[in-house]
């Protein structure tokens, strides 16, 4: 009797798990999972294949587990073979089902690696948005040099555009990361790497730096936001209007260690100051 | 300069939180000091186990230092996840975010550097020896000196909570955050030499043991006579003495760019901190092989022995030990994907890294078959290996997931990449060192451990594993990132970071079981006492002696004949030896270890604070201690044959 | 009836097990000087506007170096011979010999050293610099450690002869050497003739 209530209890439990993490998916932004951009997309398309791919080996060694513990427990009066110790059949088995699985993914690899890739960029047609990002101590800064604006902590695009990130810091290093669209690159200081992205829908979604960069790391999360074509070309006709400039000391004051930054918008931008960044770290810009 | 170098009053000034921590530290210490004292235990101590050079002794200590350190790491796991529980929108927490920093820094060092390297090392020095028919390790005095240098190593971590402060940059201090333009403090430097100092113990320790296995067997067991466990070692220790000197180098080139600032590492001047992060992966990956092969070793013997049946395929184990020890030098890349390597290039680490899977994978199934037709105990060792079963294979598939580069680009530095390596070091080394210490306590203490204390301890880790990590999972796919001393509200984050608190607490009444259990077991130890040294009807030679073992482990070496040396001898009912004894020739103790380590202790510390007098002193006192030992003459000793007869006599009439 | 050499084992000799156990360690310490090789690969070209290698190297002067140690490597062999066959003044001369060479080669070097330093290219001034003074700094330290080992080994020798311990030891120093000359060949070759170039 006492079992069976043990038993009872454990499922009831089980099941109460997981109907609540049910409903707690349901009720949230799982942002990894529920992608709103083309790379987004196609990077949880894998998720879901290569799982799919290890379940197979993986639950029926979680059920065998079970099973033999079950079954072959002393007190229980099953087989006992104990010097059975070798079996060419169960083991080509359990050498070659595994090695076919990593196959399937290793072809899977290799396609995705290429289609994935950061640099890659993205042909849709449409001419694509250079978006420059650096990394700063503790926020992020994104010049717009052909529409030669500037923000801080906040990125606007419009949808279904190809945006070329070109990404640098002017810090330790950093990660470049908006979920919701897809996946990250490194921002490192003196270098310059690329990410394309797309967003297939209006909406708002966070970005945030995933590489520890000291003090004020945690506080550098932007927003990251697509909109219609219109709304875009009027909010750049909006900042420019603003009337701040970003100058090259008004970078400098920027790089200043700060915290939680709110966003900020310029009008007017040195020119070619992603450039100039990079260059601190030349000898030729010392 | 200065005769205190950098230090001052300002390396005392610390949050009350601090304060408590390193109070209740020093008052530990007294405790301790005390006790030893009043008990007239100081000469005990001394000659018994500082000194020793018994590899059972070396072991027990690493256990203990480990133990502490466990407690530490795991009170940092603690207000970590307290501090996440709280710290959302308004709310900045009870921890300043560089406090935050430090511990999950001391989190991970210690975690991986002073319990999991400690607890590996201690099981293998006490096992290993005994399970090969040896009397000690190859260079015992060497064996002292890794202990030794290992304590120092974690005494950093400890000191920097009360003089000055630890590393905030997480546990592999990548720069150039570690370097002097963005950590000018003492911090890194703490880090630096507590890693630096421990890991050279660690070296010695690998040629140590790779000396012993190739040279010391018994006669008769061969290398395909010898247990897994010894497999698994041997391979771990090829894999350290390939890949600690890469740590060596390239900390050591991260501390020259902080002592002499010179350029390697830093973003500018034509440095490289990219590199710093292939060559720190190119020794962190097989760093975690290295903790896991060991207790891969700890389930093959512990999975026959319960189950009452032959380890299915050895040669297939031995076969995957070896491509698993191959391989992980092949993907140390999968830890940086998103630092723009490049398709190909991704690809190709993608790939070796999923194919470790493979020989992993068949280790899984043959403990499996060795439970198939067997007649299982659930002793605590065993629930321990289910425990493993689940937690590890479910951690390894999300490590396969991350290998794919693509998935590792939306996962990398997320929460689920920290829930992917707990459940396989918590599933792996974890639950393998205390299915191994369950089934070797008896051995070395002579009584065994309470079984039902140790069963509700197994449940509340399981499960409380389980609460704890599994939200990781679900927070890292919703776009959380780690080392976050603080995030957004309105996004149900928090009540992930709840229950992962909770979980963490049912971890804490796991391990308060333990504490109980070790506590009673002691205190029971007459009823629980093991009389005939095999107290689970064991198949390796450890179990031939008596619980404990004498001091020179065997009065005649074993000569062996087939693998499960030991039960193939009760099988053949092999008599008793009745040779005659002979005197044996053992090593006597010595003060160089705990020389080197309180010097080497006092060296780090002044190059933390840039006390060079101080620090060139230390080094001159290393060579003299150890040119000191080069003159001593009378380093062994003879046990006379009438006395290893007498003590094999008083252990049998027991 | 106990076997002096055995111990704390049965099985094999004491002897046997230092020099491997001294050969494990010699890999690793290869390893080490691979590690910094490596960074020294990557960053051999970031003078950063400084002094290039083929400005600062005097190819001449590193290649007498060169030899003069190549030499020191075939006196510590022919030391050895002597250790082995038990000739004390046979041992002690070549080892003194190959003490010398050293002290000469560690001196040149830290004249290099000091040229590099004076020219504007010490170790704190770009990544090359940095790394060049890593790898052969490196080397320096395992080379004074080895000068040191030579004098305190030797002092036995002097007082009573070719010990098995003396013999055990002096061994393993010769291995070192000549592990230290394998290293050079490799910094002689990577470091400078390709610098050169």
């Amino acid at each position: 009797m006492k079992r069976a209530f043990k038993v009872i209890i454990i499922s009831l439990l089980i099941i109460a798990t997981g109907a609540l993490t049910a409903y707690y998916i349901s009720s949230h932004n799982i942002a990894v999972l529920e992608p709103k951009g083309m790379i987004g997309l196609k990077e949880r398309e894998l998720i879901i294949t290569a799982s799919l791919l290890m379940l197979i080996v993986v639950i029926p060694v979680l059920i065998l587990a079970i099973v033999f513990g079950w079954k072959y427990r002393a007190g229980r009066d099953a087989k006992h073979t104990p010097d059975w110790e070798h079996n060419s059949i169960a083991e080509c088995c359990w050498w070659s089902v595994p090695v076919v699985i990593i196959i399937i993914l290793a072809v899977i690899t290799w396609k995705t690696s290429h289609e994935l890739n950061p640099f890659k960029p993205i042909h849709n047609g449409k001419k694509p948005i250079e978006i420059q990002a650096v990394a700063l101590n503790w926020k992020w800064l994104f010049i717009y040099p052909e529409e030669q604006i500037a923000t801080v902590n906040y990125v606007r695009f419009p949808e279904h555009t190809p945006i070329n990130f070109e990404i640098t810091a002017d810090a330790p290093m950093n990660s470049f990361w908006i979920p919701q669209l897809g996946g990250q690159i490194y921002a490192m200081p003196a270098m310059r790497t690329s990410l394309h992205l797309i967003a297939n829908e209006v909406g708002e979604f966070e970005g945030r730096s995933s590489n520890i960069s000291g003090k004020g790391f945690a506080g550098m999360i932007f927003k990251a936001e697509a909109t219609s074509e219109k709304d875009f070309n009027e909010w750049v006709t909006h900042v420019k209007n603003s009337g701040k400039t970003l100058t090259w000391d008004g970078y400098r004051s920027l790089v200043e260690p700060s915290e939680y930054n709110n966003v900020e918008v310029f009008g007017n931008v040195s020119e070619h100051l992603f450039d100039q960044i990079l260059m601190q770290y030349m000898p030729e810009g010392k | 300069m200065s005769l205190l170098g950098r230090l001052g009053e300002h390396a005392f000034k610390h949050d009350m939180i601090e304060y408590g921590a390193g109070l209740s530290m020093v008052l530990g210490g007294i405790v301790v000091v005390a006790l030893l004292t009043y008990y007239k235990k100081w000469g005990w101590l001394w000659k018994e186990y500082l000194t020793s050079v018994d590899h059972k002794k070396i072991g027990i200590m690493y256990i203990v230092v480990s133990a502490i350190m466990l407690l530490k790491g795991f009170i940092d796991a603690l207000m970590m996840r307290a501090q996440q529980a709280f710290a959302t929108g308004e709310s900045m927490g009870y921890l300043g975010a560089e406090h935050f920093q430090q511990i999950f820094t001391a989190h991970g060092v210690t975690m991986i550097f002073f319990v999991g390297m400690g607890l590996v090392f201690g099981v293998i020095n006490l096992v290993l020896p005994l399970q090969i028919g040896a009397r000690d390790v190859a260079f015992p005095l060497l064996n002292s000196i890794s202990f030794w240098l290992f304590t120092a190593g974690g005494l950093y971590i400890l000191v920097s909570l009360m003089i000055g402060v630890f590393a905030g940059t997480g546990w592999t201090a990548y720069p150039p955050l570690a370097g002097l333009k963005y950590s000018p403090g003492v911090g890194v430097d703490y880090w630096l030499w507590s890693i630096q100092i421990s890991g050279v113990g660690s070296l010695l320790s690998g040629v140590n043991f790779l000396v012993t296995i190739l040279k010391m067997r018994c006669p008769g067991m061969t290398m395909m006579r010898m247990p897994v466990f010894v497999w698994a070692t041997f391979a771990m220790m090829i894999l350290v003495i390939f890949a600690f000197p890469i740590l060596t180098g390239t900390i050591g080139m991260l501390s020259t760019d902080r002592l002499l600032d010179t350029k390697i590492f830093t973003a500018d001047y034509g440095g490289n901190p990219m590199m710093y992060i292939n060559l720190i992966w190119a020794w962190g990956h097989p760093e975690v092989y290295i903790l896991i092969l060991p207790a891969f070793g700890i389930f093959s013997e512990v999975v026959p022995v319960f189950s009452h049946k032959k380890l299915f395929g050895y040669t297939s184990m031995v076969w995957a030990i070896a491509v698993i020890t191959f391989l992980s030098f092949l993907v140390w890349l999968h830890h940086f994907f998103t630092m723009g390597a490049g398709a190909n290039v991704n690809a190709f680490f993608g790939i070796m890294t999923m194919i470790i899977a493979v020989p992993t994978g068949v280790k899984v199934f043959n403990w499996l078959f060795t439970m198939y037709r067997g007649k299982v105990q659930f002793t605590n060792s065993m629930l321990w290996f289910m425990g493993f079963v689940f937690t590890f294979v479910t951690g390894g598939m999300t490590g396969v997931l991350m290998s794919i580069p693509g998935v590792d680009f939306q996962v990398h530095n997320s929460l689920f990449l920290i829930a992917h390596f707990h459940s396989v070091i918590i599933g792996g080394v974890v639950f393998g060192f205390f299915a191994g210490y369950s089934y070797w306590f008896p051995k070395y203490t002579g009584f065994k451990l309470d079984e039902k204390l140790g069963k509700y301890a197994f449940w509340f880790w399981f499960i409380g594993f389980f609460v704890a990590f599994f939200p990781l999972y679900l927070l890292g796919f919703m776009g959380a990132t780690r080392r976050m001393n603080h995030y957004p509200d309105g996004n149900g984050w928090q009540s992930l970071f709840i229950v992962a608190a909770i979980g963490a607490l049912l971890i804490l009444i796991g391990v308060l079981f333990q504490a109980t259990q070790l506590y009673k077991s002691i205190k029971h130890r007459k009823e629980l006492k093991d009389t005939t040294g095999d107290p689970w009807n064991g198949r390796t030679l450890e179990w031939s002696t008596a619980s404990p073992p004498p001091f020179y482990n065997f009065a005649h070496i074993p000569t062996v004949h087939a693998k499960d040396a030991f039960w193939e001898m009760k099988k053949s009912k092999a008599q008793v030896e009745t040779k005659e004894y002979e005197d044996i020739h053992m090593p006597k103790n010595s003060s160089v270890g705990v020389s080197l380590g309180i010097i080497s202790s006092i060296l780090g510390f002044a190059l933390v604070w840039h006390m060079f007098w101080l620090a060139a002193i230390c080094a001159v006192g290393v060579l003299i201690t150890l040119i000191g030992r080069l003159f001593v003459k009378e380093t062994d000793y003879y046990v006379k044959a009438s006395e290893v007869k007498e003590i094999e006599m008083r252990s049998r009439s027991v | 009836m106990i076997k002096d050499e055995h111990y704390p084992d049965s099985h094999h000799d004491v002897y046997s097990k230092t020099v491997f156990g001294f050969w494990l360690y010699l890999l690793t310490d290869f390893m080490l000087f691979a590690t910094i090789f490596a960074a020294y690969a990557v960053l051999s070209k970031n003078t950063f506007g400084g002094p290039t290698p083929k400005e600062l190297f005097d190819l001449e002067y590193t290649t007498i170096q060169s030899v003069i140690f190549l030499l020191s490597t075939f006196t510590v062999g022919l030391a050895g011979v002597y250790t082995h066959r038990k000739q004390k003044w046979g041992a002690i001369s070549f080892f003194l010999i190959t003490f010398v060479l050293g002290l000469v080669f560690l001196m040149m070097e830290i004249k290099e050293f000091s040229h590099l330093i004076a020219v504007g290219s010490g170790w704190d001034k770009n990544a090359f610099a940095s790394s060049f003074f890593t790898l052969v700094g490196m080397f320096l330290l395992h080379l004074v450690f080895a000068l040191l080992w030579i004098l305190v080994l030797l002092v036995p020798v002097f007082k009573s002869g070719i010990s098995k311990i003396s013999l055990r030891r002096l061994t393993c120093l010769k291995m070192f050497w000549q592990f230290m000359s394998i290293i050079w060949v490799f910094i002689y070759t990577f470091v400078y003739l390709l610098g050169i170039v």
